[in-house]
């Protein structure tokens, strides 16, 4: 059996409809309209340890649900996980013991004391002993450059501080899993890429077992192979990124201007879509050709 | 164990870093104090209780003050509700540990933070005040050993309602509505707005089988000794059974919601 299995995974959430203005305010006082939403629908799928999968699809597909479902803070409508032999919500303070988890929209640091003393705080209620806090934070500190800021309160810090102090925060008690919904949301070029760095760099040392949401796909290429793509809760795509590019990738439009006016050869293995004075628009297969061996013929 | 006590160094650390709402606080303490302790003073140069003298009376105004933020009604833990609206408590439940515990301790050690800050300056000012208006010593030592053990026990009392409250408005999503029906009750019959000898005797025999009593009139009641000493040893029984009848309703709320409730936003 894989490390985490997931089977026919739904969950459903109930959502008050209100019209706007003051009378339908007034009418939903008496009575309110609701609508189902099937945040997940019947999602299933695997992942072995020390595999990094990435889970994407735009906003409302049911990314973060999962994700929730997965750490055992909401408790499944119908289906079953697995993760590492334990049921994440029936058994969750056991469970997540071996987790990590950053949710990007929000902070688990405690917002007015200095991240150092979060960590310690972090440290007593994982009980991690003080020669693996002392280890592990040096380490931390060195891979994600927190030296600077280890005295400041947590207020004061910039997002991409706080993102990088949030991202130490869920390791120090050295989960087997790492949950990360969108680490990377508000970070400027320079944070991403220490942040996917930093992601790399502890998987492939510690064999951290990484399931990350994000809508960059630069973080994503940067950082695994593996994707799971859902839209409006149901598992779309399961496979490998390249895979999916090609499927969807095979053919690009060309658009060519000419300086001098002349006649337009015919090219090999291109459909002309449409063919101007000085323009021309093709239609190249990317698993022929590429678009410099076109031009140049 | 660690990780609360680690909490509540953090929660005191806290309340030293603002000083200006410490001192306010304190402030604000000493004003009660001393308005309260002139009002009561005029009316009882006029007509008085038997059951309850000017001293007893002063100890309740002036052990008021200094343990308020012990046993006041509302604490407001907007870091609580917040995290329920903004769906941060997403990160709680990602933690080893019983939320509902969490939480109790997190609110009764946010109490007692913010007592160590401020009951000291009270007590030492209310014992240095003139005749009549100071707080006298306890009657005995055992009656003071029992205030000790009934304002802690109080304590307990007054965080298991706390907790009930904020369970509910994981359901509300919203605190005010529910608080303030129940703190505008509460401040009226725990005695923290008028001292309970002062109520009507109709009244306290209602309100003798109720919780709310339990949180700070008793222990009030029993350093000044003007409750009997059998009545209060009963009074303590009584405590101990409302704090497991209260974490008992409060912890079956809670798991309710755990298992309904959804967490907000993204």
């Amino acid at each position: 059996m894989s490390f985490i299995t997931v089977r026919n995974l739904s969950k459903t959430f109930k959502v008050v409809k209100r019209d706007s203005g003051l009378k339908n305010a007034f009418k939903s006082l008496i009575k309110r309209k609701t609508t189902e939403i099937k945040a997940v629908n019947d999602i299933s799928f695997d992942i072995n340890e020390g595999e990094i999968v990435a889970y994407i699809g735009p906003n409302g597909a049911g990314k973060s649900t999962t994700i929730k479902m997965l750490t055992g803070i909401l408790r499944p409508d119908s289906g079953e996980i697995i993760v590492d032999g334990f049921n994440p919500f029936n058994n969750r303070i056991k469970y997540v013991k071996n987790i990590g988890v950053v949710f990007g929209q929000k902070s688990q640091l405690w917002w007015d004391i200095p991240v150092e003393e979060s960590f310690l705080l972090l440290k007593d209620i994982y009980k991690v002993s003080d020669e693996d806090y002392e280890l592990r934070k040096e380490e931390l500190v060195k891979l994600l450059n927190l030296k600077d800021i280890l005295k400041t309160p947590v207020r004061q810090l910039s997002l991409g501080q706080r993102m990088r102090a949030e991202i130490a925060a869920s390791l120090i008690h050295d989960p087997k899993i790492l949950f990360l919904d969108e680490p990377t949301i508000g970070l400027d070029a320079i944070s991403k890429v220490e942040v996917r760095k930093f992601i790399k760099e502890i998987n492939k040392r510690k064999k951290v077992t990484i399931i990350l949401t994000s809508h960059d796909m630069t973080d994503i290429e940067a950082l695994t192979d593996r994707i799971i793509v859902i839209g409006h809760g149901k598992k779309l795509y399961d496979g490998r990124l390249q895979d999916i590019k090609k499927k969807f990738n095979k053919n690009k439009k060309v658009e060519i201007l000419f300086k001098k006016i002349s006649n337009i050869p015919d090219i090999k293995y291109t459909k002309i879509i449409e063919k101007k004075k000085n323009k021309i628009l093709l239609d190249v297969n990317m698993e022929k050709n590429t678009i410099s061996k076109v031009i140049r013929e | 164990m660690r990780a609360y006590y680690s909490y509540f160094k953090s929660e005191l650390m806290v309340g030293l870093q603002y000083r200006t709402a410490a001192l306010a606080g304190l402030s604000t303490q000493f004003f009660w104090g001393i308005i309260l302790s002139f009002i009561y003073t005029a009316f009882y140069s006029h007509a008085s209780l038997a059951n309850f003298s000017i001293n007893q009376l002063m100890c309740y105004v002036w052990l008021n003050q200094a343990f308020f933020s012990l046993v006041y009604p509302s604490l407001n833990d907007g870091q609580i509700m917040s995290q329920i609206k903004n769906g941060g408590v997403a990160y709680e439940l990602c933690r080893p540990y019983d939320l509902y515990w969490w939480w109790y301790l997190k609110m009764l050690s946010k109490r007692y933070a913010s007592c160590m800050l401020r009951c000291l300056p009270v007590l030492i000012f209310a014992v240095l005040l003139p005749v009549g208006y100071k707080l006298v010593a306890p009657v005995s030592i055992i009656s003071l050993l029992l205030f000790i053990i009934s304002l802690f026990l109080g304590t307990l009392v007054i965080t298991g309602i706390n907790m009930i409250i904020q369970s509910i408005s994981f359901f509300t999503n919203e605190d005010k509505g529910i608080g303030s029906i129940f703190y505008t009750f509460m401040a009226l019959l725990s005695g923290i707005a008028i001292p309970l000898p002062l109520l009507p005797d109709i009244l306290n025999t209602i309100n003798y089988l109720l919780p709310f009593r339990l949180i700070s009139d008793l222990a009030y009641q029993t350093y000044s000794g003007s409750m009997v000493l059998s009545n209060v040893l009963i009074s303590i029984f009584m405590q101990i059974i409302w704090i497991f009848i209260l974490i008992l309703i409060g912890k079956l709320i809670m798991k309710k919601v755990l298992t309904k409730a959804s967490i907000q936003g993204g």
